[in-house]
């Protein structure tokens, strides 16, 4: 499991806009580099993002060989209900690191 | 003027003492950089790098520190965890790393903060040293370091480090490689100029280990070293070998106090 920094707010009010930060430790090899023997390095990336809010995706994102090392996302998203978020990373092998937050949303 | 306030043990030094060396002290010592003009690497970095630094949870840095601390509470397998020693009272590490490199009393070696970390495993946790820039050791590092974050270096210069760090001194003073650069001539003589697309630093230590832009990962300051090594075109030496070693101790005195930043960002 990947080493992973999450942000976000444990309590908002019903309808608030929330910043959620995700950072996910990553060394997003490009594939187009060689090493000191002038061997080509595979590429080893992160492929996919999602943040689900009680099972929904409320924001998603396809990753590329351009995206630098350790992936850090900021995003927002209208607090409806109390539940968790979870944050998942799939790398181009299928592996899946996620971690969750709950959200305690007051009316 | 440290030395005045012992007038008798100044006399009786510079008595012994043929080649009139200084006496060992905290003292302010005489580097290539006026006291008055020394400034972090943190003062070359954009303002975006500077925001990213300084916000604790965007520095990726902050991802080895998690690691560390993880592992510093974590038993070795035989024996007990960093933390069931340093957990707390005396023990514990905060403003540890600003002391080092320094000489380890019981084999009369210098020791920086990785060295010191191989030795707790080896002497008091009968686990196998970790090796150099390898990933726990990093993380570790980087943890033990960042407890002194914003604490002032420590100048301080026992008489048995007085040896190693003149040997630093030359290091840094003298010309290598196919470029025929010491690292005097960048970050004592020319630093604020221009280098192509970077602006030269002092190359002060005090943010090691870093997160590097150009790594795209953390690395140890005897990296950095072996980078500055090869882009003059000279022989890296290996990692934790004594010259950067004598080296890091130079460098430790020659940052007359700045404050630990650990974990830094720099380009």
């Amino acid at each position: 499991m990947a080493a992973i920094r999450i942000s976000a707010l444990k309590t908002a009010k019903a309808g608030e806009i929330i910043e959620l930060k995700a950072l996910i430790r990553h060394k997003m090899e490009t594939g187009f580099r060689r090493g000191s023997r002038g061997e080509a390095i595979p590429r080893d990336i992160i492929t996919h993002f999602v943040c689900l809010y009680n099972g929904e995706a409320v924001f998603e994102a396809d990753f590329f060989p351009s995206v630098a090392a350790n992936p850090f996302l900021i995003f927002y998203t209208r607090a409806t209900e109390s539940g968790t978020l979870e944050f998942r990373w799939t790398d181009q092998h299928g592996t899946v690191s996620s971690q969750t937050a709950n959200i305690s949303v007051e009316s | 003027m440290r030395h005045f306030r012992w007038p008798l043990i100044g006399l009786l030094l510079g008595a012994l003492s043929a080649c009139g060396e200084e006496p060992a002290s905290d003292s302010v010592r005489e580097t290539g950089l006026a006291p008055d003009t020394i400034v972090s690497g943190y003062a070359f970095l954009t303002p975006e790098t500077q925001s990213e630094q300084d916000d604790d949870f965007l520095n990726p840095a902050n991802l080895w520190v998690d690691e560390g601390g993880k592992l510093f509470l974590s038993e070795t397998g035989v024996s007990a965890a960093c933390a069931s020693c340093h957990g707390e009272g005396d023990m514990r590490l905060d403003g540890a790393a600003t002391r080092y490199p320094t000489i380890d009393h019981a084999s009369g070696e210098l020791v920086n903060l990785e060295g010191r970390i191989n030795l707790c495993r080896t002497r008091h946790q009968q686990a196998d040293p970790l090796e150099y820039e390898s990933e726990p050791l990093l993380s570790l590092t980087t943890y033990v370091a960042s407890l002194s974050r914003g604490q002032a270096i420590s100048t301080a210069l026992s008489t048995d480090e007085q040896v190693f760090y003149e040997v630093g001194k030359t290091y840094f003073n003298t010309r290598r490689g196919q470029f025929n650069l010491s690292c005097r001539e960048c970050h004592d003589l020319n630093w604020g100029k221009q280098l192509r697309g970077d602006t030269i630093s002092q190359g002060h230590s005090n943010g090691f280990p870093a997160y590097r832009l150009e790594w795209q990962t953390l690395g140890s300051l005897h990296r950095r070293f072996r980078d500055c090594d090869a882009g003059i075109r000279a022989e890296p030496r290996t990692y934790g070998s004594a010259d950067y070693l004598a080296l890091e101790l130079y460098l430790r005195v020659r940052a007359q106090g700045l404050p630990m930043e650990t974990p830094a960002i720099r380009r």
